[in-house]
């Protein structure tokens, strides 16, 4: 049975992805000006130029062999070439995952870890001042739009007490060992520190009402009848129940994160995915950015595989669904 | 006695009207219960001045003044006589560009919600009445794939193709939020479909389309309301990132559209805080609103939830 639960959440995984490749496909093709078009926008290209690029780009042949081709290349890795580096896509995202996949991880732990926390506290004395206080504060972060957090955080503490760095992956000095490790935290801090704020938010509410839910049952009556302490019982019965919802929608959340990623690092400066998404907005590169789409794409796809496999381990009943 | 007082008085009047009467006296209802949330009362306060002050901002506000080649004030000056939230590159009133932006923000969050919701109500209410066919498994697959791509990228990738105006703004936050809806009202039309009077209508050989319309979308209808209102906070802020990101329409001012203005002139490194700060807080206080509105009838709706 948990085979056939598996193999069901990676079929439909694959499926996805395929869906993903189709989207990507037909999206800057059938869209106002195709490749050719595009580039002609950003650069300024003779008539017989664009034909040329129409070449290249295959652009000439019949939609369904183009099709073909397309996904034959991006199996074999193939994203086309950034118009801005000239260098192979995949070429040009991999030189910025590191700083992406640093940001986001730290920031989603610490937004994890504050959220579930608080949202723990809160809804376990609900109504209590802590959970007044932390419930309007997350609401108000919530209602946030990350990138002007941001930009007040930057203002604040990066401007006017200069605490942090105001922006960059490192100071470019030749630091190593230790020193270069403070350096790159120091520069992390801010733009960790917005996506936490944004993020832990939403986790704190979403934990705290699944966290109420549980609160009622029977379960947690029998669990205090039986003589558990308050703490015992928090712990043991109703947090283990009323994490397995709120992990399902952090998962699911993902995706969006990747998408605030990207004003965050546009704002501190951070050379990750996100900074190049938006260098490549601005230069009509649109290699780049399909290449962006995509491996954002199968980067959440993963995510979600994962988060459902574990899922059903963790929870039994969810395969009878 | 007053049975046969009540029965009496409800053979009086046509069915049509008993409906609407019905109807009525359940919104009445949910009204007193939304009444007594405090968290609904105030946020449905803000919601109001900012939507009479987006109505308003004609009158408050003359052309010439938010035009950069007409306005009077001294460029990048902090708050001073006449210019209480200071002054930007052109010499704009900050506080004027504020008012104005509240148009455009309001109008891109609730258009987009009309769309989004639209979308999510027809798929969801279709998909959850088929619930099972193959009609529903196809629709369930297509909103699950939406709520799991990441959408906000899609949105990015999306505007940036087809270029910045208002109204691909909102086609774009429109075609990219209706999943969750859809979801939403899916299960809702789901239950729905299952009680007996849909089954009853059916047996009087109503058609698919009647049943849709007359008994099932009445009944999710409160879902879809409070649905909308949450999504309007999210179109909100997802306008704010497309602007932020220069994806918005420069020529049409909007709240990101001026954030995004002050940051692109190097108002932080300046330090021309008056500039960045109100329209943030315009943001956050009309998005607030909203999503405490929709929490509120959310837990009006839900009785399940009441008391938090």
């Amino acid at each position: 049975m948990r085979l056939r639960y598996v193999a069901r959440k990676l079929g439909w995984a694959a499926v996805t992805l395929l869906f993903v490749l189709c989207f990507n496909f037909f999206l800057f093709r059938i869209m106002p000006g195709d490749p050719a078009g595009l580039l002609a926008r950003s650069q300024r290209l003779t008539e017989t130029e664009i034909a040329e690029q129409r070449a290249i780009f295959g652009l000439d042949k019949p939609l369904l062999s183009q099709f073909w081709t397309y996904l034959q290349e991006t199996f074999s890795g193939n994203l086309g070439t950034s118009y801005l580096t000239g260098l192979p896509v995949l070429e040009t995202i991999g030189t910025r995952v590191w700083p992406t996949v640093l940001l986001v991880g730290v920031g989603t732990t610490a937004a994890v870890w504050l959220g579930l926390r608080m949202g723990i506290k809160g809804g376990w004395r609900r109504g209590s001042t802590f959970d007044r206080s932390s419930l309007y504060g997350s609401l108000t972060l919530y209602s946030t739009p990350e990138g002007w957090l941001g930009m007040m955080l930057l203002i604040i503490f990066a401007g006017s007490f200069g605490w942090f760095p105001v922006g960059g992956y490192d100071s470019g000095e030749d630091y190593t060992g230790l020193a270069h490790v403070i350096d790159v935290a120091k520069h992390l801090f801010l733009p960790a520190a917005t996506l936490a704020l944004g993020y832990g938010a939403s986790y704190m509410i979403v934990m705290r009402s699944s966290l109420l839910e549980v609160k009622d049952e029977d379960f947690i009556a029998t669990a205090r009848a039986k003589g558990l302490t308050e703490t015992m019982v928090r712990r043991r019965h109703a947090v283990p129940n009323a994490i397995l919802p709120s992990f399902t929608l952090i998962v699911l959340s993902f995706g969006f994160v990747l998408g605030g990623a990207i004003v965050i690092e546009t704002i501190f400066s951070y050379p990750g995915i996100g900074l190049l998404t938006y260098q490549a907005i601005d230069a009509f590169d649109y290699p780049v950015l399909q290449g962006v789409f995509l491996i954002s794409s199968v980067a959440v796809v993963i995510a979600n595989l994962f988060a459902d496999v574990t899922y059903g381990f963790l929870d039994p009943r969810i395969e009878e669904v | 006695m007053t049975t046969t007082d009540t029965a009496v008085t409800t053979l009086t009047v046509s069915p049509r009207r008993l409906v609407w009467q019905r109807r009525l006296d359940a919104l009445t209802r949910s009204w007193v219960l939304y009444r007594h949330n405090r968290q609904g009362i105030v946020g449905l306060g803000f919601m109001l001045f900012f939507i009479a002050l987006a109505l308003a901002a004609p009158l408050l506000v003359s052309p010439e003044d938010i035009e950069p080649a007409t306005a009077q004030g001294q460029p990048n000056h902090s708050p001073y006589a006449g210019y209480p939230l200071g002054t930007d590159n052109f010499g704009r009133s900050v506080l004027d560009l504020v008012i104005v932006g509240s148009r455009i923000s309001l109008l891109v969050g609730v258009t987009a919600t009309v769309v989004a919701v639209s979308l999510g109500a027809t798929i969801g209410l279709v998909s959850g009445y088929y619930g099972g066919t193959k009609i529903d498994v196809g629709l369930n697959a297509i909103t699950n794939w939406f709520l799991v791509i990441p959408w906000l990228i899609l949105a990015i990738v999306l505007s940036s193709i087809l270029g910045a105006s208002v109204w691909i703004i909102i086609v774009v936050i429109g075609v990219t939020s209706w999943a969750q809806p859809a979801r939403l009202i899916r299960a809702q039309a789901l239950s729905v479909r299952a009680r007996p009077y849909v089954e009853r209508a059916r047996v009087l050989g109503c058609s698919d389309r009647a049943i849709l319309s007359r008994h099932i979308l009445p009944n999710v209808a409160p879902v879809i309301f409070a649905n909308a209102i949450l999504t309007v906070a999210v179109a909100i802020l997802t306008e704010t990132t497309l602007s932020i990101l220069g994806l918005g329409d420069a020529t049409a001012i909007s709240w990101g559209v001026i954030i995004e203005q002050a940051f692109s002139a190097g108002a932080m490194t300046n330090g021309y805080w008056w500039w960045m700060v109100p329209p943030g807080i315009a943001i956050v206080c009309v998005t607030l609103s909203f999503t405490m509105c929709g929490y509120a009838l959310d837990e009006v709706l839900n009785p399940k939830l009441r008391g938090r």
